[in-house]
Parts: C-alpha cells; sequence; structure tokens
C-alpha cells in the first residue's frame, strides 16, 4: 500500500497510539499522534521524562509496535510489516544514534560500522570499505582499530552516528544523542548533524535539550503522549550553528 | 556471506571476551562427550588383540576339554580335526592359604617340560618343580602373591615358583565361565548360581562345596605328582584337562558342540570351552566397565544440558543489549537466534572434539586387558559411526540449552532489550501470602524462589542428576561390597577381584568429574540468583535487613530449588542402577539419607561465599544502576 509519491513525507502518521498495561492501569505512551516529515528535514521533538517522545521514535524506526494508527515511511505502509519486514525496514530505511551508544564492546569502531552492511548480505569487502568512508567522514579514520572502552563518549557518539548512516538510511533518527556528551563533544555532534542535514538526510531528533532543539527545522513539543506545539524555525541549521546552539566561541 | 561473518566474528569475539564462561561450556560438554567416547571405545575390537598375542605366546589351545577320566581325555586327543594335543592333565580342587587370605583353585598337574599346547607364559619366577607352583597371573594378584613367597594348599606348603598367564583359561575371577558346555548333573554339582548346562565346569569345590557364584576360582600349576599329592580320600581326582589345536582353529565351537552333545544327559559328561568362548571371557573386564561407562555417559550428559542451561540463560540476560541492538541495526529474529546458537554450536563441536580425543585418549588406561594376558589393546579406533554419535550428542546437548533461551530473545521486545530490561518476574500470591509469616531469610528466599521458577527448575534439574549419579554410585559400592563379602564367606578370603576393582576406578573418577560439574553448576547458578537478586536484596537491606539475613536468603532459595532435586534424584538413581545391573541389591537408607544431606549441605556450603558476595553490594550504587 503507497500513500505519498515523490515529492510527498517521507514520514506520515496517522492517528499513532501507544497503549500500556489495561482497565485503570492504561497508560497512553503516544496518543493519537499525526505526523508528517518532509524529506530532508530535521525535526526536533521535545518534552518532559515520560511524555512518550522516546516512545514515539521507537514506533517511528519500527523497533516497537503501536497499539493502533498508521504509519508510512516514503509511501510504503510499516506497521504492518511482519517481525522480519521491520527487521528489514530498520536495516535498510533506518538509522538509530542512542543516548547510550549503544556499541558492541567486543568489536572495534570499524567493526561496529560494518554491523549494518554485513546484515544487509553486503561483501565483507564493501561493509569494510563503506565503514572506513564513514569513519573517515565523522572524522574517526585514527580511531578505526580501537575498542569503544578506548573512545571517548563524543568518539562512540560519532561512530554510532558512522553506522547509522552505514546502509545509506532514508531517515536517521536520535534518541538524546548528546544525552551523555559533554558541551566540546555536543557541538562536535551539532556540526555533524548540520553537514548530514545540508547532505539531504532526513533527520528526527528526541531532545530535551533546546540548544539542540534551536538548530532543527522544526520543533515539536510533546506533553502526556500527545503533541501540544509545533514551531517552525526560519533559517533552519544553516549558519553559525554553535551560535545558535548558544556554544559559539 | 557478509551475515556469516557477522555471526562468526561476533561469536568469536564473545568467546574471547567471556573465555571462562566458554570454558566451562566446553568442559561440561566435553566430560559427557569424553565418556561417551570411552563407552563406545569398549566394544567390538578392543580387547581382542591382547587375547590373541596371548594366545600366540602361549601355544593357546583351540578345545580345552574335562573329563572324569583319563582315557575319555585321550580319546578325544585323538579325534578327527585334532592337529596336535597336550594332556591330560590331572586337575584337582585345593583351598590356597597366604597371608591370612584364602581361597579355592583348581591345581593342574604339569610336567616339568613344556607342553605341546598351551605353555603358561612365566611373567616372573620359573616353571614348576617339585614344591614348587606357578599361580595364574591375574589370581596372584589378588592375593598378593610374588614369585618366592609361600603359600599354603590343602594344609602343604608350597613355594610359588613363578607367576604366568594362560590362553587356555579365562582369568581370576571368571575361571568358571570359560567353560562354554558343561551337563546339568555336573553344573548343579559344581554351583547354585548357574544350574544350566553352560559356563560350569564339573569340578568339586574341597568339602563338597558349592559356588554362590560363579566366580572366584583361581588357577595353579605344579607338578603331577604334587597335584596328586592334594588328593585324599573326601576330594579324589576326578577331573582330567585336555588341550587340543584343531585343523581348523575357526571350527572349534561346532567341534566342541559335536562332542558334547551325545553326552549331554550323560551325569559325569565332559566340560568343553573353545578359544572364542575363552576370549569372550578375558573381555568382561573390559565389558563390564562399558556398563559402567554407558549410565555415566548419560548421567554427565544430562548434567552437562544442566549446565549449559545455567550458563546460557546467564549469558543471555547479559546480552540482552547486544540482542536489542542487533535487532535494532536490522538483525531479523533468525540472524540474532543464529548468532547465538552459532557461538555455542561451535563450542559444542569444539567440546565434541576435546571429548574425542580424550576419551581416545583414556580409552587404552580401561581397554587395558588386566594381568591375565599380556600385550595391551592399544588406542581403540574411533568408528566414523562412534564420532557422529559422540558430536551428535555435543549438538543435542547445546541445542537442548540453547534453542529455547535463544528464539526467545529473538522474539522479545527491542526497546526493552535495548533498556536491558529484565524480565519481569513472576508473581506467586500464595507464595508471598505464605513467606510473610517466615523468618526474615525464609521469607526473602522463598520469594526468590517463586520469582524465576525456571531457574529454581534448572537448579531442581541439577542437583536432580547429581544426585542420581550419587546414588547410584553408592548403590554400586553397596552391590560391589555384597558381592565381595559373598565371596569372602565363600573363600574366607578377603581377596580384591579384579573387575570389580576396575569399575570402583571408574566410578570414583564419574563421580569426581559429576560431583565437580555439579559444584560449577551450583555456584552459577547462585551467582545467577545474587545477580538477579540485587535489586532485591539491596531493597532489602535499605529498608533495615542485616547482609547476614540477604545472604541466608539467598542461601535458603538454593537449597529450596535443591531440595526437589534431591527427593527425585534418589528414586532416578536406584532405577539407574536396577536398569545397569539386574538384580543388584540396594545400598543401606542411611547411606541414601547420608547422600541427600550431604548434597543439600555441599549446595548450602557452595552458596555461601557468592551469597555473601551478593549481599555486600553497596546498597546506594545497586538502587540507582537499577533505576537508571
Amino acid at each position: 500500500m503507497t500513500e505519498s509519491g515523490p515529492g510527498g513525507p517521507i514520514v506520515r502518521a496517522r492517528g499513532l497510539r501507544k497503549v500500556y498495561g489495561k482497565g485503570e492501569g492504561l497508560a497512553r505512551a503516544v496518543d493519537d499522534v499525526d505526523l508528517e516529515v518532509a524529506p530532508g528535514e530535521a525535526l526536533a521533538i521535545m518534552g518532559p521524562s515520560g511524555c512518550g517522545k522516546s516512545t514515539l521514535l521507537h514506533l517511528l524506526g519500527g523497533l516497537d509496535r503501536a497499539s493502533a494508527g498508521e504509519l508510512w515511511l516514503a509511501g510504503r505502509r510499516v506497521d504492518r510489516l511482519s517481525e522480519r519486514g521491520l527487521a528489514q525496514f530498520r536495516r535498510h530505511d533506518v538509522g538509530f544514534v542512542f543516548q547510550a551508544f549503544h556499541l558492541m564492546d567486543e568489536l572495534t569502531a570499524q567493526e561496529n560500522v560494518e554491523l549494518p552492511a554485513l546484515l544487509a548480505g553486503r561483501s565483507p569487502r564493501h561493509a569494510r570499505r563503506r565503514a572506513r568512508q564513514l569513519l573517515d567522514q565523522v572524522g574517526l579514520s585514527e580511531r578505526a582499530v580501537h575498542l569503544p572502552s578506548a573512545l571517548s563518549g563524543g568518539q562512540r557518539q560519532r561512530v554510532a552516528i558512522a553506522r547509522a548512516l552505514a546502509n545509506e538510511p532514508r531517515i536517521v533518527l536520535a534518541d538524546e544523542p548528546t544525552g551523555n556528551l559533554d558541551s566540546a563533544a555536543t557541538l562536535e555532534l551539532l556540526r555533524l548533524f548540520d553537514g548530514l542535514h545540508a547532505a539531504g538526510l532526513t533527520l528526527v531528533v528526541v531532545t530535551h535539550d533546546e540548544r539542540i532543539a534551536a538548530t532543527a527545522d522544526r520543533t515539536i513539543s510533546m506533553r502526556d503522549g500527545a503533541f501540544v506545539d509545533e514551531t517552525r524555525l526560519v533559517g533552519g541549521t544553516s549558519g553559525n550553528l554553535g551560535d545558535l546552539a548558544g556554544m559559539g566561541g | 556471506m557478509g551475515t556469516v561473518l557477522l555471526v562468526v566474528r561476533l561469536a568469536v569475539r564473545d568467546v574471547r571476551r567471556h573465555a571462562a564462561q566458554a570454558t566451562l561450556l566446553v568442559v561440561a560438554i566435553a566430560a559427557a562427550t569424553a565418556t561417551l567416547t570411552m563407552g563406545l571405545a569398549l566394544t567390538g575390537e578392543t580387547s581382542r588383540s591382547p587375547y590373541l598375542t596371548t594366545r600366540a605366546a602361549t601355544k593357546g589351545p583351540d578345545v580345552v576339554a574335562y573329563f572324569t577320566s583319563a582315557a575319555q581325555a585321550n580319546k578325544l586327543a585323538h579325534a578327527r580335526g585334532v592337529a596336535n594335543h597336550s594332556g591330560p592333565f590331572p586337575v584337582v580342587s585345593a583351598t590356597i592359604h597366604f597371608d591370612g587370605r584364602q581361597a579355592d583353585v583348581f591345581a593342574e598337574g604339569r610336567a616339568a617340560a613344556p607342553a605341546a599346547v598351551d605353555r603358561p607364559l612365566l611373567t616372573a619366577g620359573s616353571w614348576v618343580r617339585p614344591g614348587g607352583v606357578v599361580v595364574e597371573r591375574t589370581f596372584a594378584d589378588a592375593l598378593g602373591l610374588s614369585a618366592g613367597d609361600r603359600v599354603s594348599l590343602n594344609g602343604k606348603s608350597f613355594a610359588v615358583a613363578g607367576i604366568a598367564v594362560t590362553a587356555a583359561q579365562a582369568p581370576y575371577p571368571n575361571l568358571c565361565n570359560g567353560t562354554l558346555l558343561a551337563t546339568t548333573a555336573t553344573a548343579s554339582k559344581f554351583s547354585n548360581a548357574c544350574p544350566s548346562f553352560f559356563k560350569i565346569p564339573f569340578l568339586s569345590l574341597p568339602g563338597g562345596r558349592k559356588l554362590a557364584s560363579s566366580d572366584e576360582v583361581g588357577q595353579i600349576w605344579m607338578t603331577t605328582a604334587d597335584a596328586v599329592g592334594l588328593t585324599s580320600r573326601a576330594n579324589p581326582l576326578t577331573t582330567y584337562a585336555v588341550n587340543l589345536k584343531l585343523t581348523k582353529p575357526d571350527d572349534a565351537p561346532a567341534f566342541a558342540y559335536d562332542r558334547f552333545l551325545p553326552v549331554a544327559s550323560q551325569p559325569a559328561g565332559p566340560a568343553i570351552s573353545n578359544w572364542e568362548g575363552l576370549e569372550s571371557q578375558d573381555a568382561r573386564l573390559v565389558q563390564d566397565g562399558q556398563g559402567v561407562l554407558a549410565p555415566a555417559a548419560l548421567i554427565l550428559s544430562l548434567l552437562a544440558i544442566a549446565s549449559v542451561a545455567v550458563l546460557v540463560g546467564r549469558r543471555l540476560a547479559q546480552y540482552a543489549r547486544r540482542v536489542g541492538l542487533l535487532k535494532a541495526i536490522g538483525g531479523t529474529p533468525s540472524v540474532v537466534a543464529a548468532t547465538f546458537l552459532a557461538e555455542n554450536l561451535v563450542l559444542a563441536l569444539f567440546a565434541a572434539v576435546v571429548g574425542l580425543v580424550a576419551g581416545w585418549l583414556a580409552a587404552p588406561l580401561i581397554t587395558n586387558p588386566g594381568a591375565a594376558l599380556i600385550g595391551s589393546a592399544g588406542a581403540p579406533p574411533i568408528s566414523p559411526g562412534s564420532a557422529a554419535e559422540v558430536i551428535g550428542l555435543a549438538i543435542v546437548v547445546a541445542l537442548a540449552a540453547t534453542l529455547v533461551p535463544a528464539i526467545r530473545a529473538s522474539r522479545g521486545s527491542t526497546v526493552a532489550a535495548l533498556n536491558d530490561v529484565a524480565r519481569p518476574p513472576k508473581r506467586r500470591g500464595a507464595l508471598i501470602l505464605i513467606s510473610s509469616k517466615l523468618p526474615t531469610p525464609a521469607l526473602f528466599g522463598l520469594r526468590l524462589v517463586a520469582r524465576r521458577p525456571r531457574r529454581s527448575l534448572l537448579s531442581a534439574a541439577n542437583v536432580a542428576v547429581t544426585t542420581t549419579g550419587i546414588v547410584a554410585v553408592l548403590a554400586f559400592h553397596a552391590y560391589a561390597d555384597n558381592t565381595l563379602s559373598g565371596a569372602i564367606a565363600l573363600t574366607g578370603g578377603g581377596l580384591s577381584n579384579p573387575v570389580v576393582n576396575r569399575d570402583e576406578q571408574m566410578l570414583t573418577i564419574i563421580t569426581i568429574m559429576l560431583v565437580a560439574l555439579a559444584a560449577l553448576n551450583t555456584l552459577f547458578t547462585t551467582w545467577a540468583t545474587v545477580l538477579d537478586a540485587r535489586h532485591a536484596a539491596a531493597l532489602m537491606r535499605a529498608l533495615g535487613a542485616r547482609s547476614r539475613q540477604v545472604s541466608s536468603g539467598l542461601i535458603v532459595a538454593q537449597v529450596l530449588g535443591a531440595l526437589p532435586g534431591v527427593i527425585i534424584g534418589i528414586p532416578l538413581g536406584i532405577g539407574l542402577f536396577k536398569a545397569a545391573v539386574h538384580g543388584g541389591t540396594l545400598p543401606p537408607v542411611s547411606w541414601l539419607a547420608a547422600a541427600a544431606l550431604g548434597t543439600l549441605l555441599a549446595m548450602a556450603a557452595l552458596t555461601i561465599v557468592p551469597a555473601r558476595l551478593g549481599a555486600r553490594q553497596p546498597i546506594a550504587e545497586v538502587l540507582s544502576t537499577e533505576a537508571a
């Protein structure tokens, strides 16, 4: 089933809902959300802890299944996919960046970046080449053979970003990507995101940090599982990113 | 190709990173496969070579026959198909005394010159001389005899001139079983235990006694004059032995049967053995070992499954995030399951190879033919079928323990796995109600058991298998003691039985393996419980419980989990023993009670250290970690 043609939104959600429990214990983590994200757009989702923003991100990325509603990505309905279909969707169409990095401790930086390509059935040579290219892109080619334990928090997150880009996804979903980073590492990361955005990548970032949100094209605020506000920023992230984020020198 | 590389890479790195756990897994499976390999190695041809070596070295006969008259023996010696013979030699029953021990013997009178057929090969000392006897080597070992010792035979003193081996008789303690054909009258005259046509020679024991079993008669050689000198009016000379070489040795069974059948109904008919029958009796030492190893392999396999299940369960808990990550970046359930299975299957295959090699190297120790024969069996061949069976066992062990957790992990929530959310424990309202009336350690222990029923089940299975093994071993020891004491009652002797000795040696080794694996299992299960209960333990302490109460609770949890295993293990062990040893007597109830109590106490003792370590973790750190 397709919902939008070329030029339409890359993400489209209708009446998306995620509930836990039942009866009196019912909790609405995501409550009847409608959302569209345009190709190449950088969207920030904000809100207090427990408002449902991470759950929404999980639904958008196919990490979790919605209780109700419809979800399309690039015109393809994904909420009805089988477990295997969802895995393939995550493999090819989505790149995740997590607050806790979630790198495999026993693999080097390069091997971590190779993972998605290998999972996608690419040849080891292709996976290796792509990983080197991405590590170079995020400025870590010299740290390629280091284990995550030998990398700083910022470097780990850059490895995670490189990994998210390994299969050239249609959209990158980031869940509090700077939550475990200091200011300098946060700035590095924002510059990286800015570059990706400038290159036309679609970004959805869940964050607490208003300075991060300020770099997006659009900001949505959530409360109690629902959207309560939406702000479209004029000028987006072009210009002096550090100044926009309040961290410029 | 890429997926294969990924699976292999993750497996290899994980093994490197958790070498201790991987080693334990390999050890558990290798113990089971090595035991199975040894059991399989004890079949067929392994014991054949030493008998044939001995047979060649001693000019062993194709047929040995016993008659009540020398004339009958001579007649057979010149029958058609006989190429050569020695004898007839007089055979006299006697009682031997040495160093406070006594036993029944058959003394065969021989000339000083070597016989044409059956020349016992001296392994020490010299051949018979007036006043000097030669003792068969297994019997000499059982009595503790050496060349130069003095023994008493029917009250007369003799020197032990030499020690020898022969291929014409089955070795002590199975001498009687070497004779395959004997009349009912002959057999019943000799033994209460085997009143059949088979396996009993017709010699009487001194004083007209009968054997309670078909064992425990030794073989000696002495000069003909000395042998005849042992006879008396009460113990007359009634038996002559003749050793035959046939023109066609392979026809020995048919030759023996054809000569036996026409006289089978006569009250004093002959008793006839053939070399194949003797060979099979020589192999009995090894075959008995097989009877021990087969159930041991089963027990160790079950224990290996329990070990691997505990390890895999614990590792899955550790790798929840890894599973979540694999799924988040697009790993399908089958890839996630394959990653986990591959690692354990590779380890299982490695363990199978280790077990095959270890079993193959260790097999000669138990295929050693014993003192009755010369030469060694060497390393027994491992057939492709046996290798496949051993590898199959390893794979079954790994799959049995891994498949369900792997599938469960691959199908679980990705988000929960990424957040490393432990599976919510089960709530058992009734147990919680009951436990609220108990002292703090019992309350905590009972609730820990209730929250993880699968782990408690595994713990119970582990203990059940261990108890099964221990009870089976105890039952065998009791059986061996009864058998030996029965022999002692008859012979008054106190001789050691090489078959039982070897079985007990193997059982001791298997028991050590069993207990060591069970101990490791217990430690791992306890540590898994400690880690799982760290939040609850920290909370208990935050609410005022002392560390000792918490550690006692952890011990209670382990002992409670073990209790059903002990209860089930006792009848299972008895059943296993009954299946392996037909008609064996059971150990005293006090032994079984001691085994049950000992197992529980050992469990509690093994739990103390991990429980105390677990109960002393910093409260704030644990609670804040769990909350994150």
